[in-house]
C-alpha cells in the first residue's frame, strides 16, 4: 500500500498503553483495538535489570 | 542458564500442587493434634505481629477467646492480659495451620484436619461460625463465645466421628464441581456447602444416637454458606505446604494478612516473610456500615487465591462480582484473565466453564507479578474496625506489590542473580 492509498483508506487503529487516545478516537467513531500494556516493572530500571538476570 | 533453573523449578512446585490429594480427615480439639499449641498460646492470622500493632478485630478476637479458654474472668481482664505480655502470640502458618479473617485458634477449639496424602502432609483450621457477629471478625460477647462452646462441646466431636466414619472426605472432586456450580471458594461456597452435607449428612446420621442434635447440627452447616471457606483453606494450606523450599522456584507458597501487614512467602526463600502495609478491601457494605467502618484487610483466607482460587477463579462465579462490588460476569471473567498473567500453569482438575473450561490460575510467580505490576486479585469479608462488631460487607483488595518486590530482591540473592 502506497502513501497516497494508505491516507485515503479508513483508519483502522491499534492503540498501545495511553487508553486516552483510544477513548479519542473512539468519540470520533474510529475502530480501535486497545493493547493494555505498560513497561516492564513501571519502568523501574533497577528491577528491569534484576528480572532480566531472573530470566523474565 | 539461570533462568532455566528456575523455570525447572517452578514446574516441578506446580506438578506438586497438582499431584496434591487433599482430604478432609478429622476434626479434633487444637490441642490434640497442633505439636506446641502451648497454655496461653495464641494462633492468628497473617505474619507475625506484636499486641501494640494489632489492630481491633484481632485485639478484640484475642480478648474473647482468653475468656473461652478460661485466662480471664471477662473482656478487660483478657485485654490486660495480653497487653501485660502474659500471652504468646503467633502467625497460623508457623503451626501447620489457617484461619480465616482474624484466624484465632486456641487449644480447646475444634480443629479440622487435612492430609495431603500424595505427600503426608497435614493442615489444620478451625470450625468456619458463621456469618456476622462471630469470633474471625472481631465478635467476642457472650453470644459468640456460646457458639464456640457449642461447637467445642458438639458440632466439632460429631463432625469428627462421622469423617473418621468415611475414611476421611476427598476435596478436588468437591471443589471440581463447586466451579462448575458457581463458586469460587472465597467468597461464594453455596455450592461447596451443599456438597459437603451431601458428603457427611448420611454419616452423621448414622454416628449420632440423638435426632435432635443432629437437626441443629445440620440446620447450622446447611445454613451457613460460607460453611466450606474453612475448609477451602485447609484444603489449599494441604497443597501449599509442599511447594515450600524447593530451591530455585520463584512460586508464592502463602499469603497472608493481620490486619496491619500483609506478607508473602515464596519457595525457595523458605519461612521468611515479606511484609507491606495492608491495603483497604473495595466493595459493598451491610445496611448501616460504610467505608469508615471498616477494617483493613486481614485472614490467612488468602491461601486460596494462593492455590488458584477465590480471585483468581472469579471466572466461575459472576455472583460473587456482584457480592463484592466488581461488577458482572465480564468483569469477574477479566479478574481471572489478569491472573493468567502471573501464574505459572493451569490447574487441569480444576476448569473454568466461562473460559471453555481452561484450567484455574495456579503458581504466582514473583517475577511476573513484578514485571508486570499485576497484583493478586483477592476476594474478601470486610471487618468493623472496632472489637466486637463482626463482618460489615464483603469486597476485593489487591496484594501490595511491596511484598513482591521485596520477596524478588531476596529471591535473587538466594539463587545468586545480584
Amino acid at each position: 500500500m502506497d502513501i497516497d492509498e494508505l491516507l485515503r483508506a479508513p483508519l483502522r487503529v491499534v492503540n498501545v498503553g495511553l487508553e486516552r487516545f483510544t477513548r479519542d478516537l473512539h468519540d470520533q467513531g474510529v475502530p480501535v483495538i486497545e493493547v493494555d500494556w505498560s513497561p516492564s516493572a513501571g519502568g523501574d530500571e533497577r528491577l528491569r535489570e534484576l528480572l532480566s538476570k531472573l530470566g523474565s | 542458564m539461570l533462568a532455566d533453573r528456575i523455570e525447572k523449578a517452578n514446574r516441578e512446585a506446580v506438578e506438586r500442587i497438582f499431584a496434591g490429594d487433599p482430604v478432609l480427615l478429622d476434626v479434633r480439639p487444637a490441642a490434640d493434634v497442633i505439636a506446641g499449641l502451648e497454655d496461653r498460646v495464641v494462633l492468628h492470622a497473617g505474619p507475625p505481629i506484636a499486641w501494640e500493632a494489632m489492630c481491633g478485630p484481632l485485639r478484640g478476637a484475642i480478648a474473647g477467646a482468653a475468656v473461652l479458654e478460661g485466662w480471664a474472668k471477662d473482656l478487660a481482664e483478657a485485654e490486660r492480659l495480653a497487653g501485660s505480655g502474659a500471652l504468646a502470640f503467633h502467625p497460623n502458618h508457623h503451626f501447620d495451620a489457617v484461619g480465616p479473617m482474624t484466624g484465632i485458634t486456641t487449644r480447646t477449639m475444634p480443629v479440622m484436619v487435612f492430609e495431603n496424602r500424595a505427600f503426608g502432609n497435614r493442615a489444620y483450621i478451625t470450625v468456619n461460625e458463621g456469618l456476622g457477629k462471630v469470633m474471625r471478625f472481631g465478635g467476642n460477647d457472650e453470644e459468640v463465645l456460646a457458639r464456640l462452646r457449642w461447637i467445642a462441646s458438639d458440632l466439632g466431636p460429631a463432625m469428627g466421628q462421622a469423617i473418621r466414619s468415611l475414611g476421611g472426605i476427598p476435596l478436588k472432586p468437591i471443589v471440581a464441581k463447586g466451579l462448575a456450580m458457581g463458586d469460587e471458594m472465597h467468597q461464594r461456597n453455596v455450592a461447596c456447602t451443599g456438597l459437603t452435607v451431601r458428603a457427611i449428612a448420611p454419616a452423621l446420621a448414622r454416628t449420632m444416637g440423638e435426632a435432635g442434635k443432629l437437626a441443629t447440627i445440620l440446620e447450622f452447616v446447611s445454613g451457613n454458606d460460607q460453611f466450606f471457606l474453612n475448609i477451602a483453606m485447609g484444603m489449599a494450606k494441604a497443597l501449599m505446604d509442599p511447594v515450600r523450599g524447593i530451591e530455585g522456584c520463584s512460586i508464592v507458597t502463602a499469603m497472608s494478612r493481620n490486619g496491619t501487614d500483609f506478607g508473602v512467602r515464596v519457595s525457595a526463600t523458605g519461612d521468611e516473610w515479606f511484609t507491606a502495609p495492608v491495603e483497604m478491601p473495595q466493595g459493598l457494605y451491610f445496611p448501616g456500615f460504610d467505608e469508615v467502618d471498616a477494617n483493613p484487610d486481614i485472614g490467612d483466607s488468602t491461601i486460596v487465591e494462593t492455590v488458584g482460587l477465590g480471585g483468581f477463579a472469579m471466572a466461575a462465579a459472576p455472583a460473587v462480582a456482584g457480592f463484592v462490588g466488581a461488577g458482572g460476569a465480564a468483569e469477574a471473567i477479566a479478574h481471572t484473565r489478569a491472573m493468567y498473567e502471573i501464574t505459572a500453569a493451569r490447574n487441569p482438575a480444576w476448569t473454568l466453564p466461562a473460559l471453555e473450561f481452561a484450567g484455574t490460575p495456579t503458581g504466582i510467580d514473583i517475577r511476573k507479578v513484578v514485571e508486570t505490576g499485576v497484583a493478586p486479585t483477592i476476594n474478601t469479608g470486610i471487618a468493623h474496625r472496632e472489637a466486637g462488631v463482626g463482618q460489615v460487607g464483603a469486597g476485593i483488595v489487591r496484594a501490595p506489590l511491596a511484598c513482591f518486590v521485596g520477596a524478588l530482591e531476596s529471591f535473587a540473592a538466594t539463587v545468586g542473580a545480584t
